[in-house]
């Protein structure tokens, strides 16, 4: 069923690729139509999952893939990995309905010294990417998840080299080194893991409470670690992120930030606190340190920047932050904060860059002072720019607020200082998202272009949608994503810090 | 302290209602688009008064009740579970929430009333409205809410309605600059507010107002955990309040549209604030020190405001100097514990009228002279304007305090508790109330007395019966709200069960009266001599350093750049540079000494065939070394 799940998409993209010469135009609605039915697809299969079950992954399936090695094709789903695989595939048709046109001319990308390219390809590539994404995050094998973890790249490799702005190669073999590398001392990780587990098996649930030696698990732990840092992105390993972002088509960032940099802080979880939890509660001090210099340092960053793309990718890294803050406070509700936040955090972003994808395929450039004035010209192009921006800013109301707030509580529990400088967050949120606004939509009209298409809106509005739907009944995820927290808690003996008051037993409606 | 709730039954159970009506109207507005252009600004006021009527209702239903059980809860949904944190979304109807309910839903109706005639030009009135709705809603939703959390997404629902309406003319780069500034100088306040929740949920497990009030005094909770927690709800108040140190903003905001400063700058979000503290009470009386500081917060931004006051020519900017040192009073009032809290609401009411006429008036004075707001280019105004003048009066006399109108009652009040407490405090309040009566007059004298000075081509008219028949209602509320709450202790008794104030006697001729009303006699005729008796110059004359100093707004603006803008702007630039060359140059530096040492391997070697052998040696070599590591 899951397996079907990742065929269907890389079927997709290889028929799509296979299209003959000039049937471009074609491409599109059969990528398209091919991942609305992946969508429902999931969305059906996720209605079969039983929040009540005491399974840790559910829609599994297991079968030998190299004996000799102990690799297994096996994939299954708990509440994380779920929601993650819901968020890819209701971003993926977005993103395609977003680069309709932009796909035709530069992918979204500025104007200048950028030839035509092949849509075809476009499509292609982002199908392909989706099955990768889908294969990463249902993999119960570590070596499985490692050869998507790898695969991944070379979709993005091709969408950012091939369909970027002017400096695509630099960026595109910079973001491929960076990941080769994390990729490598993974890669070195999984061996070791496997054979410290002697079981000839690189199933996780071989591989689980394995009773390594501390020592060994620190090295391991930190081959993962730093392998899921670079891709997260965590300061001071990020930089490929803003070079990527810059020169990537906005269509494609959506889905390189949106879910792919959800890898990084999904393998925490999955990989980092669940094998080797000793190890994982030695780092803590560490891992809190640079998550909460990421939140700051991404956000002073993120005012400093005059590229629009640029400026979202360093406020992600300041989110990204919060989620890794939210995963190493250890505490529920850090912990289902930063699970939630990673759903919401590709809603939000992925709003953004689509925003910010029309605005530069209007104007031909992503500098922020190419823009002014655009509510007067555009006022729906605006006012959803608004509100993604807001949703960035963790607006309450809004779905990102609600995770943010969860990281916050849970983190303070336990760590009250890196708690406290992470709420400065808040306020340089303010000042990035309302500053760039500010700049693009207010004074008076520096542009003139048309506004949203209907296509365009359909591309935007259900995101948008489901930001505030989330952002006032977050509890249909937290359900979710609520026993996989308290079993992750469990795996690294973690108990929640009790408040100094006890409850009064007479009180109605709280619990201890 | 442990307050059990009741159901609400009967129509107050569905005072969500309250909320989803003018939220409605906000998203048929905005959803809807030019197709609703017509009629939405009728949809959007008749939804408004639609909620003050079912307010009203409630309200009834509520005096049905005896006093110590008319607070009655709604439970809505679960909002968030997830481990220990366990947050339902509800609301609380009781004396205090249901005061505000009726102030913000009565004067909110009224200025929707009162923007279809002020709008009527404006392209873009339907969004306007459909921002006045959504403000009303999320104000509904911060006074409703049963808990901390609740009322955070009220509280920031009505900082971006603020920063929609003051920004309403985005094309302007002063109007996007205030907006801007007043949503993140709110931040500031709000992190505050933030914290505490953090710490609320760290040391009470819950954000909710029954749970939190009910393990207050618990003898585990630390004097010290309350005072942090007190000073950090003052936080998100002064932020929200406008009170110093986070008062900036308040006056760049009058860049929007003046319906705007009257409702949400004057009459209703700038007193959420006091509405927190005084919903907070408890905590606040668990700590001395928290107390003090909000007294003293408050005294200083009474004094602050007034001088500000003072100097300004420009009406919005005098009238919201104005509003800062009124909400001072009741910041003041408010951190005198229970004997201030009535007072603190009651003011807050009193002030809601009279402030929101003015605006309103300040509004119709603008309609008049072509959009102007420099008072040295009005004058004369009180024949042309009658409505105008009539109804701006009597909110004067109101804000001033002469007997018997609103002002007198309230203020009166706050003074005589502050002078009770501390004498400091208590000078402070009495020196405000002359100051107040100075500037007031001054404002009062530039506009409607004295020589006209407006432009010969400029013809001044009364405005349309659409922006009048709000004047004179408020005025109506001006000139008797004050006697109808606090005469007998009316509004003592009703809202005693939320505040526990201790009955006391009340005087209604006090030494402190005397010599409050003495000195505002003293203002208004220093007022008289300098601007009523001798023609005012068209242009602000140089002025000592004190006048200088009040103009610059007590040099807060400056302050800001200094300390936080001007270092901000040098740590954004210097963090970038590092990004770039530092860290990002580190990186590409040892990409280079790679590239550059396997470019000379490559000389000595030949052939893909070898190099791709040297990496495979390269990648053998690690996974030795990783398996070294981990001994085998």
């Amino acid at each position: 069923m899951l397996s079907a799940l990742i065929a269907l998409p890389a079927l997709g993209a290889l028929a799509v690729g296979l299209l003959p010469r000039g049937k471009d135009q074609l491409a599109k609605p059969i990528a398209l139509a091919i991942s609305v039915a992946v969508a429902v697809y999931a969305i059906v299969l996720a209605f079969g999952y039983d929040t009540t079950s005491a399974e840790r992954f559910q829609l599994t399936e297991t079968y030998w893939w190299i004996e000799s090695f102990g690799v297994h094709w096996a994939l299954g789903l708990d509440g994380v990995s779920l929601t993650l695989v819901l968020l890819s595939v209701i971003l993926v048709p977005l993103v395609l309905l977003a680069s309709w046109t932009p796909a035709d001319r530069y992918g979204g990308a500025s104007t200048d010294d950028v030839p035509e390219r092949s849509a075809k390809g476009y499509f292609a590539l982002i199908l392909f990417m989706e099955a990768m994404m889908i294969g990463v995050f249902a993999a119960t094998d570590v070596f499985l998840f490692y050869v998507f973890f790898e695969a991944i790249l070379i979709p993005v490799y091709f969408l950012v080299g091939r369909y970027g702005g002017p400096q695509r190669s630099y960026a595109a073999v910079k973001f491929l080194l960076y990941s080769l590398f994390g990729g490598l001392l993974m890669l070195a990780a999984v061996i070791g893991l496997y054979v410290v587990g002697g079981r000839n098996s690189f199933l996780l649930s071989d591989l689980t409470g394995l009773d390594i030696d501390p020592a060994t698990a620190k090295w391991l732990f930190l081959g993962f670690f730093i392998a899921f840092a670079i891709k997260a992105p965590m300061v001071p390993v990020h930089t490929w992120l803003p070079d990527t972002a810059g020169q990537a088509p906005a269509g494609a960032l959506v889905l390189i930030v949106g879910v792919l940099d959800k890898i990084g802080t999904y393998g925490m979880i999955r990989f980092c606190l669940e094998l080797f939890p000793g190890a994982s509660r030695w780092a803590t001090p560490v891992v809190i340190t640079f998550a909460v210099i990421s939140i700051i340092y991404g956000a002073v960053l993120a005012i400093g920047q005059v590229d629009l793309k640029r400026l979202i990718a360093y406020t992600s890294i300041s989110h990204f932050g919060f989620i890794v803050l939210g995963i190493f406070a250890m505490t529920t509700a850090a912990q289902s904060g930063a699970m939630l936040y990673m759903v919401n955090h590709g809603f939000s972003t992925g709003a953004l860059f689509l925003v910010v994808g029309f605005l530069i395929s209007r104007q031909g450039s992503a500098r922020i002072d190419a823009f002014g004035g655009v509510q007067k010209v555009a006022p729906l192009l605006a006012g959803t720019f608004l509100v993604a921006g807001l949703s960035g800013l963790a607006l309450p109301g809004l779905s990102s607020f609600v995770s943010e707030f969860l990281v916050l509580v849970g983190t303070f529990s336990r760590y009250q200082v890196a708690a406290i400088i992470a709420t400065f967050g808040i306020v340089l949120a303010a000042i990035y998202i309302l500053w760039v606004y500010q700049r693009v939509a207010g004074g008076p009209s520096l542009v003139d272009f048309p506004d949203l298409s209907k296509r365009e809106l359909a591309a935007i509005g259900p995101i948008l949608a489901i930001i505030v739907a989330l952002g006032f009944f977050p509890q249909p995820i937290l359900k979710v994503i609520n026993p996989s927290v308290e079993r992750t808690l469990t795996v690294v003996e973690q108990n929640d810090p009790q408040p100094t008051v006890a409850e009064a037993p007479t009180s109605p409606g709280v619990r201890p | 302290m442990e307050t059990h709730l009741v159901a609400a039954t009967g129509l107050q159970a569905y005072a969500w209602l309250l909320i989803a009506l003018p939220l409605a109207g906000a998203a048929i507005l905005l959803l809807g688009g030019r197709a609703t252009d017509k009629w939405g600004h009728y949809l959007a006021t008749a939804l408004s008064g639609g909620a003050f009527v079912l307010g009203f209702l409630m309200f009834w239903q509520m005096l049905g009740y005896p006093g110590e059980e008319r607070a009655r809860s709604v439970h809505l949904y679960q909002f968030i579970k997830t481990g220990s944190v366990d947050v339902d979304m509800g609301l609380l109807l009781d004396q205090l929430s249901i005061s505000f309910v009726l102030l913000i839903t009565f004067v909110g109706t009224l200025i929707h009333v009162y923007s279809i005639g002020y709008m009527a030009e404006d392209a873009n009135r339907r969004k306007f409205f459909a921002y006045l709705n959504l403000f009303v809603a999320s104000m509904l939703l911060l006074v409703l809410a049963d808990n901390y959390l609740g009322l955070f997404v009220g509280w920031e629902g009505v900082g971006l309605a603020s920063y929609l309406l003051i920004g309403f003319w985005q094309h302007k780069p002063t109007a996007a600059v205030a907006a801007k500034k007043a949503f993140v100088v709110n931040r500031v306040g709000d992190m505050g507010l933030a914290i505490a929740m953090m710490l609320m949920f760290a040391t009470f497990g819950t954000v909710s107002y029954t749970g939190v009030f009910g393990l207050v005094e618990n003898p585990a909770v630390s004097e010290g955990v309350m005072t942090a927690l007190g000073l950090l709800l003052l936080l998100g108040a002064c932020g929200k309040s406008a009170q110093l140190p986070l008062q900036s903003w308040l006056l760049d905001a009058m860049e929007g549209p003046t319906p705007v400063s009257a409702l949400i700058h004057a009459a209703t979000m700038v007193t959420a604030g006091v509405y927190l503290i005084v919903r907070s009470g408890v905590i606040f009386e668990a700590s001395p020190t928290a107390q003090l500081v909000v007294a003293i917060v408050g005294a200083v931004t009474l004094l602050a405001g007034a001088i500000i006051g003072c100097a300004k020519d420009d009406i919005k900017k005098a009238l919201a100097g104005s509003t800062m040192s009124q909400i001072g009073y009741m910041v003041l009032a408010a951190g005198l514990g229970p004997v201030g809290y009535v007072v603190a609401i009651g003011h807050l009411i009193t002030h809601g009228f009279f402030k929101a006429g003015m605006f309103l008036g300040a509004g119709s004075v603008m309609h008049a002279t072509e959009d102007d707001v420099n008072m040295r280019r009005y004058g004369a105004l009180r024949k042309l304007l009658p409505i105008t003048f009539g109804t701006f009066f009597l909110g004067y006399l109101a804000i001033i305090g002469v007997p018997p109108f609103a002002g007198f009652f309230t203020k009166e009040g706050i003074i005589e508790a502050a002078w009770d407490q501390n004498v400091v405090l208590g000078v402070c309040a009495i020196a405000g109330a002359a100051i107040t009566a100075f500037y007031m007059s001054r404002l009062m004298f530039m506009t409607f007395f004295g020589e006209k000075r407006w432009d010969p081509d400029v013809h001044p008219h009364e405005s349309p019966a659409v922006m009048t028949v709000p004047l004179v209602i408020l005025a109506v509320g001006s000139a008797g709200m004050g006697a109808f709450l606090m005469l007998g202790g009316r509004f003592e008794s009703f809202l005693e069960p939320v505040t526990r104030t201790p009955h006391a006697e009340h005087h209604l001729i006090t030494l402190n009266g005397v010599v409050t009303l003495v000195l505002v006699a003293v203002g208004v005729a220093i007022a008289w001599v300098k601007y009523g008796a001798r023609p005012v110059p068209q242009t602000a004359p140089q002025g000592s350093a004190l006048t200088t100093f009040a103009r610059k707004d007590l040099y807060g603006d400056a302050l800001n750049e200094s300390l936080f803008m001007r270092p901000g702007q040098w740590l954004t630039r210097l963090a970038v540079f590092f990004d770039n060359r530092g860290v990002d140059g580190l990186v590409n530096g040892l990409a280079a000494l790679i590239g550059g040492t396997s470019g000379r391997v490559r000389r000595l070697q030949t052939g893909y065939v070898r190099s791709y052998a040297l990496s495979m040696f390269l990648g053998a070599g690690l996974l030795v070394a990783a398996l070294l590591v981990v001994r085998i």
